[in-house]
Order: C-alpha cells, then structure tokens, then sequence
C-alpha cells in the first residue's frame, strides 16, 4: 500500500464524494416525494393515476439504473431533451428510487388495521383527521425499517453515475487505476469513501427503528 | 316513556350478493339497553356497523334524534360524534399513550378545552380504576384494561348512543368482569346502550329489551326475563340451548 499515493489523492475523492453525496441528496428527496404521491394515488385508489402509477413502478423497479441513466442521457437529447449530467443523475435516482419509496409507503398504510381507521372515524372524525392523526404516523414508522433500507440501497446506487461521465467516486478510482495503475490504493479509498457516507446513514437508520419501535407499537 | 332515540327502519345490508341484514326493524328509547343476540355469523355486529355508518346499506334508514345517518354524507362525522362505539378488538391508537388517546376526538374533533377535558378524562379513568395509566401506553395495558380505555375515551365524546360489539369476546375470563362492571355502572347511570354479546347471564342482567336475531331478521323482540325463560321461537330455543349444559351419563 503506498500511502504517499493515498494522501496525495484524497483531495479528489473528498471532491468527488460531495458530489455523490449532493446528487444522492437530491436524487433521494425527490425520491421521496415522488414515492409519497405515488403511494397515495395506489392507497386511494384514484382512477387513471393509479394505473399509471402501476406502470411507472414496473418500469422503474424492472430496469438496472444505469439503462434509465443512458436512456435520460443518451436517448432524450435525440428527442430535444437535453439536461447536464448532474441532472440527468438527479432525475435517474429520482425515477428509481420513487418505486421504491412508493412501495415502502403503500405497504405501511396498508399494514395499519382497518379497525384503527374505524375507530377514528367512530369518535367523529373526519376522513381527513383519521388519517393525519392516526393512520399516517402509524404508517410512517412501520415504514422506517423500508425507507432506511431504500436510501442506503440508493446511495450505493450512485456508484453508476460514472457511466454518464459524472465524476463521482467510482469515476474518480477508474481514472486513477487507469492513469497510474494503483489499484489497491484506489480501491481501497473508494471503499473507505463509500463507508465514510453509508455507515453512519445505517446507524442512524437502526437508531430511529428502535427509538419507532419504543414508542408504543406491537400491542 | 321516554323519546325515541334511535329508529332503525327497514335496514337491509349485503356482501356480494349475500344479504347478511334483511329488514331490520326496531326503536331505541332514551336511556334504554338493549342486547343483541344471535349465532355467530347472524349479522350482529354488522347491524351495529351499519347504525354507525361504518358500511353503506343497501335499503332502509337510520335515525338519531331524527336524523338521518347515512354513509357518505357531509354530516356523518357529526352525527357520529354522538354515537360512541367500542369494538371487540382492541382499538385503541398503539401511538399515543392514554390520556392521549382519550383526548384526541375531544381535542380535534370537538376543539374542547384542554384542561377541561383532560380533568374530566381523569376522572372517568379514576372511575374505571386506571387513573395511575393515563401515561401508559396501550401495549403496557392487559386486554380488559384496554377495553376500559376505549370505554373512557368513547364517552369523553358526550355520546347519547353507546355501541358495545362484543367488546369482552377477545378477553381471558379473569379480564371480562372488569369491563362488563364497568358497563352494568354505565347502564345504571341510565345512558342508551346497544350491545352484541355472546355473555348471557351479563345479557339477562343489563338488558331491558333483547333482540334475537336470525338469518338477517329480528325474530324475537322481547325483555330479557321472557327471552330467557320462555323463548317464542324455535330458533331462540335451540340457540339457548347451547348455553346449557348437563353431565352425559
């Protein structure tokens, strides 16, 4: 391990690293809301979005992300849609990734009893407060252990990002491993960098699933 | 006699094709308990649904104080505002602690005032013995002590009709006493309850009228002592039956 090598490069995984921590940001917020409307239209059961919806999540969870990423990048510009590569890597994480919260979602509002939304329309609540007080929180913390699971699974994703020439991590180790044959090195700082941003989203992660779990559930 | 509170005309409710209500019938006064009995199965706890607008109908109407409740209607919330209903599992929100859970509805729904009636829930609490739970949550709680939740937190509404449906059916036996105390307390306050219990000595002994039902009708309508003693129909008698038991020799 040559660690002068190491030292020397660190300065552009750091950059590199902030960029796949801002395009994961992006892409992961947008995920979000993306999956959160999703899940609404499916729970609601809202006519012609709801189909729509259905095939947007098949599409989306049945393709590998780099074949959405070339198809944003290389094939929308030939139809007069161009978006620099930053966007395009937003836009990808956002499309695969909204499934993916969409289903978290779904499955925790489904999970909630019937009988709970029963009783808070029995003390005389409107659809409305039964579902604001008491069937989303419900739903939201049986969503945690989905949702923490979906953002670290996005985050790994990035690693494709250099397919659309986004000098992200992984770009940076194959442009040094290609430049000055230092593989290890270069691996290992990937590996590190990689760590550094998913290890503490994970125990965050654990941290909020136990604090959830605390908090009244598993009656 | 006292008003009439509830009338139920002509209540018809069906499941895919099946109809599980066929022509309900019947009046609740003021301050009246009535029990509804019946085989598992007879629609029982659906009529209790269907008086509380849980399900649509198919035919007939409900009428509190005179006015319609009807499933998807603007004032439904309203109307059940008025109406307190305890289910047979517990429904209580595993979220919120108890106090929380009991003032919820009187909070948002009611926009009360919040010491008000939190004071009042402490003391329906105290009355059914949990006054030292108000912070505990629902899962700490053993089955009958939910139950004695739900209760508290129904009434908090200020309710003129109380729904009970099999609320003890759930419950280990050590835990059915407690709650059903609590509602022989209610009906002696002289509140209008309507309960479905498969409990029949607690039946006989809370009940003012008992309704029988089979096959989605009412076929005996009728009070406890005669129901009990001299049933007019075949099917009550058969149904009363299984509640007897001898030693085969």
């Amino acid at each position: 391990m040559n660690w002068d090598f190491i030292l020397k490069y660190l300065p552009l995984y750091e950059t590199a690293a902030l960029l796949t921590v801002k395009i994961g940001l992006i892409g992961i917020a947008l995920s979000i809301a993306v999956g959160f409307l999703c899940a609404a239209a499916l729970y609601f059961k809202v006519p012609v979005l709801r189909q729509i919806v259905v095939v947007y999540i098949e599409i989306s969870r049945n393709t590998p992300l780099l074949i959405q990423l070339f198809f944003i990048y290389y094939a929308l510009p030939k139809i007069g849609i161009a978006m620099s590569a930053q966007l395009c890597g937003v836009l990808g994480l956002a499309f695969l990734g909204g499934s993916y919260m969409a289903e978290a979602f779904r499955s925790g509002l489904e999970a909630v009893e019937p009988i709970q939304n029963e009783s808070a329309l029995s003390l005389g609540m409107e659809r409305s407060q039964a579902l604001r007080y008491v069937v989303l929180p419900q739903a939201v913390s049986i969503s945690v252990p989905a949702f923490v699971a979906n953002i670290i699974f996005l985050l790994k994703e990035t690693s494709v990002f250099s397919a659309i020439s986004l000098m992200d991590l992984m770009f940076t180790a194959k442009d040094l491993i290609g430049q000055y044959y230092k593989t290890t090195e270069s691996l290992f700082l990937l590996v590190v960098f990689y760590l550094i941003i998913l290890l503490p989203v994970s125990i965050l992660g654990s941290y909020v699933e136990r604090r959830l779990r605390y908090a009244g559930f598993g009656s | 006699m006292a008003e009439v509170l509830l009338k139920v005309k002509d209540l018809v409710k069906q499941f895919d094709g099946g109809t599980v209500l066929d022509g309900i019938s019947f009046d609740v006064r003021r301050g009246e308990v009535i029990v509804v009995v019946g085989s598992s199965g007879c629609g029982k706890s659906t009529l209790l649904r269907c008086i509380n607008a849980l399900e649509p109908i198919q035919g007939g109407s409900v009428e509190l104080g005179g006015e319609p409740v009807v499933y998807g209607s603007k004032n439904l919330a309203k109307m059940r505002q008025q109406i307190g209903m305890v289910f047979q599992s517990y429904d209580l929100f595993p979220h919120m602690n108890v106090i929380d859970n009991i003032l919820l509805a009187p909070l948002k729904v009611q926009k009360r005032n919040k010491s008000e009636v939190r004071a009042e829930a402490m003391e329906l609490l105290k009355r059914v013995g949990l006054d030292d739970k108000a912070e505990s949550y629902p899962r700490q709680l053993s089955g009958g002590q939910k139950q004695r939740v739900a209760i508290v937190r129904a009434l908090c509404m200020h309710p003129v009709l109380l729904l009970f449906d099999e609320v003890t059916a759930a419950l280990d036996p050590e835990m059915v006493r407690e709650v059903l105390d609590v509602m022989l307390d209610l009906a002696g306050q002289g509140r209008t309850m309507i309960i479905v219990t498969h409990e029949m000595q607690f039946a006989r002994a809370i009940a003012d009228r008992v309704l029988f039902i089979d096959n989605g009708k009412i076929v005996e309508d009728s009070n406890p002592d005669t129901f009990f003693e001299s049933p007019k129909s075949d099917r009550a008698k058969q149904f009363l039956n299984i509640f007897n038991f001898e030693r085969s020799k």
